[in-house]
């Protein structure tokens, strides 16, 4: 209760302040009939008329809660309105980019601190490659992955998912594979380890700390990747192409429920993340 | 105790032993020509401010540090051989414990390494934890032990492997008097136990005169030893021995040692 006080708090705040912006911006909707009509109306009548246009500049919460429930729980899960389909889609595209940009990472990392080459060559095209804004790279990537005869979308996707979310464990995991100081990697010296046991024995198991702390960036990071790579014209599947029809058809609650699909999503797979976190760390002996 | 036959073999011998580390503000002589034989069964003790090359040797005697002149064998073999053969366990100042493995784990580390069976890991597991008094402790986490336990444990793990040398750099210089008076004595015992060779870095004159049969005394700049002190104290140590005549004595030649070394800065 301690820590849902705040939290609840502040999200009282946010939906305040959602209706206030509510009423005040699609009022002007309604003044404008008004006037158009020759009619005079108050801020009394304005204000009911605003909760529940069909076409909104901004939906007020209840409009946008009530979309959502009708996505995720109005339809067959197969239907082409589900949320929980376009989800899934979602979903299935995150998990592949996060799985690559995790082996991607992680297999960089391992070689730049093992290839001093590496360190000099790979690390500052890794840093470029994240100046460049994926929006522009996503369609060229997907014109680039059905030229090869790749068929669907499903691997273009993880790329660009992946393509974001390799860079948060690549740097986390160069840092970590360097974090044993030079006392323990005198230690293993003194037993005669060689490379290969010193990484498995210190490197690997000490960069884990920095490993999952990089997972919970990388795994919001490709979810925007594989939303980013569903906006191309021509995605009917996924939030965001779900997203791109609500805003091409001016079906601004059909937006505004697959960007809120798109955050709880988000926030699910955190916590996923987290959890997975906390039993590897159980494991690892770290006092809860 | 070994066979007496071969107590007085040399295990360690440095014969005009020079290093020279290459830095930015030009050559540091951090060993100058140093002279030393230790032999089997001896509890020898480096002493000196910082500086002076104590930490430096017995890292050469590691093969963490490698020589720029001079010979020096271990076990008649160049260091690198003999660390290949696992001749020593080195012991670090901070305990350097894996935070993320038990303490009967840290000791498994180098058996694990060194590819011994699973059976005999847990055989020697149990007989270091009970040399070092932590019997009942393996399943803890390194967090869960205080410093001094952290230590110990660190000592077990130097002593899992059964090599004949153990090369002690300040084990006790983070731990409080208490504890480290304590933990001397279980050195000593554990010495008498085993009978292995001990090169026993510290800055403390007590703890030196207190464990060793032989006391080398060193200065910096350039590193080097200034006096060899064969100890004539009894094997046998109890802690008031501290308060003795000849105690007081070596004691003392220490200090001049030590002073001796200072004056020519």
């Amino acid at each position: 209760m301690t820590r849902a006080l705040p939290v609840l708090t502040v999200l009282a705040g946010i939906v305040a302040i959602w209706y206030a912006a509510a009423v005040w911006m699609n009022a002007t909707w309604i003044f404008d009939q008004a006037e158009r009509n020759g009619q005079t109306v108050t801020w009394a009548e304005v204000i009911p008329q605003t909760m529940d246009q069909a076409r909104p500049l901004l939906p007020p919460p209840h409009q946008v809660a009530a979309e959502l429930w009708k996505g995720v729980a109005g339809q067959a899960v197969t239907s082409k309105r589900s949320l929980v389909y376009h989800g899934y889609v979602t979903v299935k595209g995150t998990l592949m980019g996060f799985g690559l940009g995790i082996v991607m990472g992680v297999l960089l990392a391992m070689s730049i601190v093992r290839f001093r080459v590496m360190d000099m060559s790979v690390m500052p095209w890794a840093i470029i490659s994240q100046t460049i804004p994926i929006v522009a790279l996503a369609p060229m990537i997907l014109t680039l992955s059905s030229q090869l005869g790749i068929s669907g979308r499903d691997v273009p996707k993880a790329i660009i998912a992946a393509y974001l979310s390799f860079f948060p464990v690549l740097v986390s995991m160069v840092k970590g594979l360097r974090a044993p100081d030079q006392m323990q990697l005198d230690l293993l010296r003194t037993y005669g380890a060689g490379e290969g046991a010193t990484f498995l024995k210190l490197r690997l198991p000490a960069s884990m700390p920095y490993f999952f702390a990089s997972l919970k960036v990388a795994i919001a990071a490709s979810l925007i990747g594989t939303i980013v790579g569903e906006l191309p014209t021509g995605a009917i599947e996924g939030l965001g192409a779900r997203m791109l029809i609500g805003s091409q058809f001016g079906e601004p609650l059909i937006m505004w429920a697959a960007l809120f699909a798109a955050a709880i999503l988000a926030g699910m797979l955190i916590l996923a993340v987290g959890v997975v976190e906390r039993l590897a760390r159980a494991r690892m002996g770290v006092p809860a | 105790m070994n066979a007496s036959a071969n107590a007085t073999a040399p295990v360690i011998e440095a014969k005009g032993l020079n290093l020279v580390f290459q830095t930015a503000d030009g050559p540091v002589h951090a060993l100058k020509d140093v002279d030393l034989t230790i032999n089997r069964g001896d509890f020898v003790s480096f002493i000196g401010p910082s500086g002076c090359g104590k930490t430096t040797f017995l890292r050469c005697i590691a093969a963490l540090e490698h020589p720029t002149g001079g010979t020096l064998t271990v076990n008649g073999m160049t260091p690198d051989e003999a660390r290949l053969r696992r001749a020593y366990g080195y012991v670090f100042q901070a305990a350097g414990l894996y935070p993320w493995r038990t303490i009967a784990g840290n000791i498994r580390l180098p058996l694990e390494i060194m590819g011994f069976s699973k059976a005999e890991m847990e055989s020697r597991i149990d007989r270091v934890l009970e040399l070092v008094e932590l019997k009942g402790f393996g399943k803890k986490f390194p967090w869960q032990l205080s410093g001094g336990m952290q230590q110990r444990a660190s000592i077990a793990r130097a002593l899992a492997f059964d090599a004949d040398i153990l090369l002690m750099d300040e084990p006790f210089g983070a731990l409080d008097e208490i504890v480290r008076d304590r933990l001397n004595e279980e050195v000593l015992k554990l010495w008498a136990r085993t009978g292995k060779t001990i090169g026993f870095v510290t800055h403390s004159i007590p703890e030196a005169v207190y464990l060793s049969t032989k006391i080398v005394v060193m200065s910096p700049r350039p590193g080097r030893i200034t006096d060899v002190i064969d100890s004539p104290l009894p094997k046998e140590r109890p802690l008031d021995i501290r308060d003795s005549r000849e105690f007081i004595e070596i004691a003392h030649r220490v200090r001049e040692g030590l002073r001796a070394g200072h004056q020519d800065d």
